[in-house]
């Protein structure tokens, strides 16, 4: 449709101009920044200019190392034994003023495992942001498949003809259009150790055999509860997206599944997953680009606590950026972020390319 | 025989409604404690989620909750904030998003194709990868005012408004959707000597009602919920929005009954609205997936 009658270089850009600018101004020029920012020393308000520092803050975030250490020995040589395990230097020791590793100086332990006699410790520059790492992959790698998964058997399920159907999938749909920190203000008085309603519906239902328990206050059951919690408020969503997948399937596919005398799960198999591929790369996308952005549900509920069980990728780039004014530390985890997020939706697209 | 296999079918389809129902109750059951807890006062709330009781309207129910939250914190002004918020952003969305998409697909001009790939690559971009950026650039922004230019965007209106009103889903939305309009008609108008505007408020408009109510719908969503940029640009109360107003009444006070009703307060009106409209709510979530 070239015509001299729709060439217009002035409408254009005067109708497509506003948007441009905006996105360019308040989406494309942060993100330069943030890349910007992560290679200097800016800060929200200072009295100096900000300064060039090349990789410090990607080194000071990401730097972690590996120490081995052997265990004491006495005069003997014999290791000494100290409440029945090996003793072993201090790692404050080691990292502190050590003139043999001035590398290791300021970093922390992480985690530590032992192996024969000899003791691995695993450092971290910054052991709070590791830790904030794995818990938003743990976060990714349960709620990505879980969520995914449940999503689509209620599609499966509400694609059904059934008289009522529809009052079903408003009600499954229903906790998506309520605000998450809404949702967590009310999971938060759920999940309370004394007067929680999951405490009492578990007591109930096992006659008091199970004990009561502080959901969010227990480093080994906090960062479950939000999970669970999180899957609750989305699924929802991704079950929409799903269910306008399956209505793209073409009805005389199943007709001639039907005819051929194909079972359910046949017809699931070889019909409708085939049918779904696209639907899910998107999902899988989606749902990774939303979990690696958790925040609103720590911020409400834990704050990162207890002892970093719940500490997320965003909630420090937040608390730095934010919290403590260091828009470099912010924006260099936003750049890390960022990395990964494309990463991991690149790598998506590759593994469910189409096979040719 | 006839008579089991009716039996049977009778059974299943039992059965079906059954499972369909459990899974209703664990996707309500949350919403109806907090509508019903909003009506307790404190101590029968926490006696009550002992047992049933949580999920009925039993014992003394009113609505103290409700005002006691109006009188502990400005809950009218937030929800004042939100509404102007969410209102003036969908609107300047929906127009600016609008005639973006109409020029990316009606008008041929210099550069278009090059700007709408810049425009869908920021699709890829995680708002909160940029939050921390955002909120330096809006710190240093110069407005305007009576009093001359003053430096820096934070506690006002305008600085949870602009960022958020052209993004790439809105115009790619639109521009999905006018794609299927046909060409021919804005060719024959253009010929007919019909001006651009013409075209774009007489004949390209009147027949986007659907794509402005999904986008509306999805904006909304956004707005209404947004947390973590107005957490950081609002830090005086005269412009905070409900989400961050919640989260201040909430450390101010353990009241568990005042916050349910604030919690209600501001969840029913969404709720009402989706309801209302939850055909048109649904029809939008899908369609963002469909040509995904």
């Amino acid at each position: 449709m070239a015509s001299k009658f729709l060439v217009s270089n002035r409408t254009g850009w005067l109708m497509a101009g506003p948007s441009i600018l905006l996105i360019a101004g308040f989406i494309v020029l942060p993100f330069l920044f943030a890349i910007l920012f992560s290679f200097t020393n800016q800060r929200l308000v200072s009295p100096n200019a900000a300064e060039f520092v090349g990789f410090a803050n990607y080194r000071q975030l990401l730097d972690v190392t590996t120490l081995t250490v052997e265990p004491e020995r006495d005069a003997s040589g014999a290791v000494v034994i100290e409440d029945g395990a090996p003793k072993y230097p201090s790692v404050r020791s080691l990292t502190r003023n050590n003139p043999d590793r001035p590398d290791l100086n300021g970093m922390r332990e992480w985690f530590s495992f032992g192996h024969g006699d000899s003791r691995t410790y695993v450092l971290a520059r910054d052991v709070v942001f590791m830790k904030a790492l794995v818990n938003t992959f743990i976060f990714v790698l349960v709620v990505a498949p879980v969520q995914g998964g449940l999503a689509l058997g209620l599609a499966l399920l509400i694609n059904q003809r059934l008289r009522g159907i529809n009052v079903f999938r408003t009600i499954y749909f229903m906790p998506v259009v309520v605000s998450i920190v809404v949702v967590s203000l009310l999971w938060r008085f759920i999940y309370d150790g004394q007067s929680g309603l999951l405490n009492n519906l578990l007591g109930a239902l096992s006659f008091g055999a199970i004990p009561k328990v502080d959901w969010l206050g227990n480093p080994s059951t906090a960062l479950g509860a939000i999970i669970a919690m999180s899957i609750w408020q989305a699924v929802g969503f991704h079950m929409v997206i799903w269910l306008s997948g399956l209505q793209t399937i073409s009805p005389t596919l199943y007709e001639a599944g039907a005819i051929e005398g194909a079972s359910k799960w046949q017809t699931f198999r070889y019909i409708t997953w085939p049918g779904l591929r696209n639907t899910a790369v998107l999902v899988l996308i989606v749902i990774t680009m939303q979990a690696f952005a958790l925040f609103a549900q720590i911020d409400v509920m834990t704050g990162g606590g207890p002892l970093d069980s719940t500490q997320t990728i965003v909630f420090q780039a937040v608390e730095r950026g934010y919290g403590k004014q260091d828009i470099s530390g912010g924006s260099t985890i936003s750049v890390v972020l960022f990395v990964i997020v494309l990463s991991i939706s690149l790598i998506q697209r590759w593994l469910t390319r189409e096979k040719s | 025989m006839a008579q089991i296999s009716a039996d049977n079918r009778g059974l299943r389809l039992a059965t079906r409604y059954v499972v369909l129902g459990l899974i209703a109750v664990i996707f309500i059951f949350p919403l109806v404690f907090m509508l019903m807890s909003s009506l307790k006062p404190d101590q029968q709330l926490l006696e009550d989620t002992a047992s049933l009781r949580a999920f009925l309207p039993v014992g003394d129910v009113s609505l103290d909750n409700y005002f006691a939250a109006f009188k502990r914190a400005p809950v009218g002004l937030f929800i004042l904030n939100s509404v102007i918020v969410t209102g003036v952003t969908v609107a300047l969305s929906l127009l600016a998003c609008s005639a973006a998409a109409f020029a990316f697909v009606f008008v041929e001009w210099k550069g278009r194709n090059l700007m709408l790939s810049l425009i869908l690559a920021t699709l890829i971009v995680p708002f909160e990868t940029i939050a921390i950026p955002l909120l330096l650039v809006a710190s240093k922004l110069p407005w305007i005012g009576v009093e001359g230019v003053t430096w820096g965007w934070l506690n006002s209106y305008r600085v949870q408004i602009v960022p958020f009103i052209a993004d790439g889903l809105t115009i790619f939305l639109f521009v999905q959707y006018f794609k299927d309009l046909p060409g021919e008609l804005i060719e024959a108008a253009r010929v007919e000597g019909a001006s651009w505007g013409q075209i774009y408020r007489r004949i390209v408009m009147p027949l986007s009602g659907p794509v402005l109510a999904t986008a509306a719908i999805l904006k909304f969503l956004v707005m209404y919920n947004q947390y973590l940029w107005p957490l950081m640009v609002t830090q005086e109360e005269g412009y905070r929005p409900v989400m961050v107003g919640l989260q201040y009444f909430f450390q101010l006070n353990r009241a568990w009954g005042e916050i349910m009703a604030y919690l209600s307060l501001i969840t029913l009106p969404v709720l009402a609205f989706y309801l209302y409209l939850q055909k048109a709510f649904i029809a939008s979530i899908a369609s963002t997936g469909v040509k995904g």
